[in-house]
């Protein structure tokens, strides 16, 4: 009994080791890289530490703040395409009676359902004709189409979450179905749209695929950055690069869990 | 506020949510100032023709007038008509008075106006100190009232009540039938009320509308049909619950009723048709060994079961006619034998 009992527990503490190391190990390798000036077998740890490689990735002209002012522009216009898309057509879903309304909503999944190389290898060859290739137009466009499965979706449950008698009762007493919606109805659903806008943030700042294919060379994005630093075995520029890619994920993530509220998440697809 | 009320007319309204048709050919007159009760089991319809009315719902056919003008193709908003829902739908992320004086500033009118007359109907609904309150942090009563302040805030010609008073304790529940009456008569309103309690429609309304899937089956003044209901349904939804199965004969000096176990009675006023008809009476429709004069209907039964509810005794007699419910005042347990007497005119007598 007390065997069985000490073998459950030496159990449970391996399994938590073991998902705590595939959690934490990497991110321990990340910050031991960006901390390391010099580091190379058989030696465990760094041979020599320095936080050198900071001040080469954050100098006001490298290439690295550069890629990060251009990683937060493309994330933002993204952001306000995506709303001025999923707005009205998330509204559209969650209140009219639309006929083809799971085909649509299945339509916006479809960017998503693909293997996305060759996706975007097709994209690539269509916009270097119409001569969005390399340009910003081209990587905010591909962002928005892969996000829209997100930034739709949560918008729709968002508006459904909104009980109708509150847009009823601001018509009622003298409301435009277009007051109505900017009084009451946009700001009872304006979390689940802020939730949504994040996804959809995130998901630019991390997006490689579309920004290789559509983007490069012209334009670097950060995780571009970090895929040419690390095939150049320039480990320390990629850690830090990760590091800086993690800070936005770990802080909006706290803040979603309080925009997405159980009645809205339960709506979700819908 | 509001100097008089509107007239509402609605002709021929056939209302269908899809295939299922909610409404059939509903026509209703509402003079201005008038106090309307709509009422019916749930399902009838009557919420759905309040909807129709205010313009949330199309009618498939038919019209909805307001003062003579058609409104049926307007929306909601140009109806003046203001609302108060079952749910209340407060707007959740709006303090009680920016709920109230929502419709002033859609009018356009200034802030420190607004701010008076928010002032005034919180004072009106006995809500002074609660307008910076948070909508959600205010009780089910207050609640109510701020609903009710929202839709009176813009003077509205014309009132739409949707069971407003359904989710308050039942307390709350009596204090606002005498307010909410005393305010339509202070504000000559028009006031259409939508409930599935008899008794608040009764107490509250100047007459009651009867709807039964989907149709008008009765209106008029409420002592008219608690008294004379025109159908079966109708009787007992206004509370005739015990039913008899008899028959109907009529011969050169009238009517003669005659019930399956043998009892009969002479009508003084004959019911319509003849040969089969169901009888029904109240609860407090009948008298317990009392052999008063005037012709009523005699029956031996046996008390099955006694409770007292309050204010009087209530009965479950076994006759030989069935089952009845009776309220008495006087008291007696379970096993007495006692005599049934219920007066002819309290019978309500439909052709089956």
């Amino acid at each position: 009994m007390n065997a069985r009992l000490l073998l459950a527990t030496a159990a449970k503490i391996a399994a938590i080791a073991l998902i705590a190391f595939a959690i934490l190990g990497p991110l321990a390798n990340l910050a031991l890289w960006a901390f390391a000036e010099r580091w190379y077998a058989p030696f465990k740890l760094p041979v020599t530490w320095g936080t050198r490689y900071w001040e080469v990735v954050f100098r006001p002209t490298g290439d690295a703040m550069a890629s990060l002012a251009m990683s937060v522009w493309i994330a933002i216009a993204t952001v306000i395409v995506s709303l001025a898309l999923s707005v009205p057509a998330g509204y559209a879903l969650a209140r009219l009676r639309l006929p083809a309304r799971t085909l649509i909503m299945i339509a916006f999944l479809m960017p998503q359902a693909f293997p996305s190389v060759a996706i975007y290898i097709n994209v690539a060859r269509i916009f270097y004709e119409l001569g969005l290739a390399g340009t910003v137009t081209g990587v905010v466009l591909v962002h928005v189409a892969h996000g829209l499965v997100y930034s739709v979706w949560i918008a729709a449950a968002a508006f459904a979450a909104v009980d109708r008698d509150l847009e009823l009762a601001a018509r009622n007493i003298g409301a435009s179905p277009l007051q109505a919606f900017w009084s009451v109805t946009l700001p009872l659903a304006a979390p689940g749209v802020m939730a949504s806008a994040i996804f959809v943030f995130l998901e630019s700042l991390d997006e490689f695929t579309g920004a290789f294919f559509v983007g490069a060379p012209q334009v670097t994005t950060l995780p571009l950055l970090l895929y040419n630093a690390s095939m150049g075995g320039n480990y320390q520029i990629a850690s830090i690069t990760a590091l800086i890619l993690l800070v936005p994920s770990v802080v909006f993530m706290l803040f979603i869990e309080r925009f997405l509220r159980a009645d809205v998440l339960a709506k979700v697809g819908r | 506020m509001a100097a008089s009320g509107a007239a509402i007319g609605v002709e021929n309204l056939d209302v269908a949510y899809g295939r299922t048709k909610v409404l059939h050919d509903v026509s209703l007159t509402i003079p201005a100032g008038r106090f309307v009760a709509l009422i019916g089991s749930s399902g009838c319809g009557k919420t759905t023709l309040l909807r129709a009315i205010s313009g949330f719902v199309t009618p498939q056919r038919g019209r909805i007038l307001v003062d003579e003008r058609d409104v049926t193709a307007e929306p909601p908003e140009r109806r003046g008509m203001a609302m108060v829902f079952q749910s209340y739908a407060l707007w959740p992320h709006m303090s009680a008075a920016q709920n109230v004086g929502y419709g002033l500033k859609l009018r356009g009118m200034g802030r420190a106006e607004r701010a008076r007359k928010v002032d005034e109907i919180l004072e009106l609904l006995r809500l002074q100190g609660f307008g910076e309150r948070k909508v959600t942090d205010l009780s089910g009563g207050q609640r109510q009232r701020v609903a009710l302040g929202r839709a009176l805030a813009i003077d509205p010609p014309i009132l739409l009540l949707d069971e407003p008073l359904s989710n308050l304790d039942a307390k709350i529940r009596l204090a606002m039938r005498h307010e909410l009456k005393s305010l339509h008569r202070r504000l000559g309103l028009t006031a259409v009320h939508v409930t599935h309690d008899q008794e608040e429609a009764m107490v509250m309304a100047d007459e009651i509308v009867v709807l039964d899937q989907g149709r008008i089956v009765q209106q008029g003044a409420p002592e008219d049909v608690y008294r004379r209901p025109n159908s079966s349904f109708v009787a007992s939804f206004l509370g005739a619950d015990n039913i008899i199965e008899g028959e109907v004969r009529r011969d050169s000096d009238g009517a003669k009723l005659t019930l399956a176990d043998g009892g009969a009675l002479d009508l003084p006023t004959a019911p319509e048709g003849h040969g089969r008809h169901v009888i029904q009476f109240r609860s407090d429709a009948v008298r317990l060994d009392d052999d008063a004069a005037g012709p009523a209907l005699r029956l031996d039964g046996r008390i099955a079961q006694a409770s007292y509810p309050g204010g009087r005794w209530r009965y479950e007699i076994d006759t030989p006619a069935g089952r009845f419910l009776v309220d008495d005042s006087r008291r007696a347990s379970a096993g007495d034998a006692v005599r049934l007497a219920i007066p002819a005119e309290e019978l309500h007598i439909f052709p089956r």
